[in-house]
């Protein structure tokens, strides 16, 4: 047990400080593809809503597509397609090459995936809407980017927030395959704690439990986030609309 | 196109490896799901922690922990007959991904099985039936209706992360990508095994909608009118 214990310590002999670093990259770069997913997902629904035929049928497409394709190999299709992209413009200019870098290519492409099913939440949030709130607006003299701002917004959110946070979750766990492309965060911290210390079984279950804890934190702020959003339905003394979250 | 042959192999081999994990997944779901579901607190708090353990952390976690872990425990597992299983990437794959499976099948069975109502159980008790008619004949089919949609969601998922295993050396469609791609640094064949996932969901996605029309056949409106009608058999009333 203290053997163990001496494993996970902080400093030079033990590995707890390496997997907490790996930990914070994953946290980093699920941080920092939240609100890329999130603003390219409401221009896809929005995309999805607009009177162009074009426009609908390609964020459509768009969708479909990342929905569909295995998360890893949209990965390596934006870390290896990036690198050739970006060395043939280099090539104009220069000789030198360059590495693509991982957590750029992992923000890209998980929130390329996270935009695909944030789109289909929005979209199924917006359907929800009454149009009746719309014309209300509109009655009122309220401009489009007012009634966008001060009507639907907040409905859109609270509707949207329990869909959204699946997809949290789910981005969390997808962070761990940018561990394939040279990232150093908690997946690939512990598989070098694992060459060193030959207790690969202990370690990938320490690992698993730190995941486990990001995701238990997580729900802590997601139920704080909903409740928030909701307030103004509980003062009316009504259920919560969104009963559950039932959306995989 | 020099690697066609080579993808068209993995693909077979994510077919085969989805679809055994998949069944299994789905057979390990039941004894779960009723465990989640029973009076009992022991069973009750284990299957939890089963089913928050294998939701809650990454597939490609679960699967290092299974394939590299096995390693800690060599000798025992050498004893007990069992190494050559562990020592094989493809195994540890299907033991992975039918226990992540499992795990999500489980909440599924667990909804659409408290999805039927009550009164069903006691109006089938009441007609004398025994637990298994019960079972087979009322609950079974109603909940299957209920679970159908969200089970084809998580093949479809399951298809997804099954890529994880090329990371194990397996030489899935996602396998032989990247070792094609590594010797022929040809960006096209990503572009290939794309098409080839997105061709393999369509399928299930077709497949699922068929299914989900069979089992909910009782449910639709006749919209035609019925062969006798159009005979003029019988007269419409209207």
């Amino acid at each position: 047990m203290t053997e163990y214990l001496q494993l996970l310590s902080y400093g030079p002999t033990g590995w707890g400080d390496e997997m907490l670093k790996g930990a914070g990259i994953t946290l980093a770069l699920a941080l920092a593809t939240l609100p890329l997913g999130l603003v390219l997902g409401f221009a896809l629904a929005l995309a999805r809503r607009s009177a162009s035929r074009t426009l609908r049928g390609l964020a459509e497409a768009f969708s479909t597509i990342f929905r569909a394709l295995p998360e890893l190999l949209t990965l390596f299709l934006v870390f290896f397609g990036g690198q050739l992209l970006l060395q043939a413009i280099l090539r104009l200019f220069t000789d030198t090459s360059i590495q693509a870098n991982g957590f750029v290519a992992g923000m890209i492409a998980l929130g390329l995936v996270f935009a695909a099913y944030a789109s289909e939440v929005f979209t199924a949030a917006f359907g929800a809407i009454p149009v009746g709130q719309w014309e209300g607006a509109s009655a009122l003299g309220l401009r489009r980017s007012h009634t966008m701002r001060l009507i639907i917004a907040p409905q859109l959110l609270r509707l949207a927030l329990p869909g959204l946070a699946n997809l949290w979750l789910v981005l969390l766990k997808d962070t761990s395959l940018v561990s394939a492309v040279a990232l150093n965060d908690l997946l690939r911290m512990t598989s070098v704690a694992v060459g060193t210390t030959k207790q690969p079984f202990f370690f990938y279950l320490v690992a698993c439990l730190l995941y486990l804890v990001m995701a238990v934190v997580s729900s802590f702020a997601i139920n704080a986030i909903e409740r928030w959003s909701e307030r103004s339905e509980r003062q009316r003394g009504a259920a919560s609309p969104v009963e559950g979250r039932a959306l995989a | 196109m020099r690697y066609g042959l080579r993808l068209l192999e993995g693909l077979l081999v994510t077919v085969q490896l989805v679809a055994i994990s998949f069944v299994l997944g789905v057979l390990l779901a039941i004894p779960i799901a009723l465990a989640r579901l029973s009076q009992n607190p022991i069973l009750r708090g284990v299957s939890y922690a089963y089913v928050y353990f294998f939701r809650g952390t990454p597939l490609l976690a679960q699967l290092f922990l299974i394939y590299y872990g096995a390693g800690q425990f060599r000798s025992a597992f050498e004893a007990a007959g069992l190494w050559q299983f562990f020592r094989d990437a493809y195994f540890c794959s299907v033991l992975a991904f039918s226990l992540n499976t499992a795990a999500y099948e489980a909440e599924i069975f667990r909804g659409a099985i408290r999805a039927v109502p009550r009164g069903q159980w006691e109006a089938a008790r009441s007609l004398g039936l025994h637990w298994w008619p019960t079972w087979r004949r009322v609950v079974l089919p109603q909940a299957a209706i209920v679970a159908l949609r969200p089970m084809g969601n998580d093949l479809i998922l399951l298809i997804k992360a099954s890529a994880v295993a090329s990371i194990v050396t397996v030489f899935d469609l996602m396998g032989e990508t990247r070792r094609a791609f590594s010797r022929s640094y040809d960006l096209s064949i990503y572009l290939y095994a794309a098409i080839l996932y997105l061709m393999l969901v369509e399928i299930i996605r077709r497949v699922w909608n068929l299914m989900e029309q069979r089992l909910t056949r009782h449910l639709r409106r006749e919209t035609k009118p019925s062969p006798t009608e159009a005979a003029g058999l019988v007269s419409v009333v209207d």
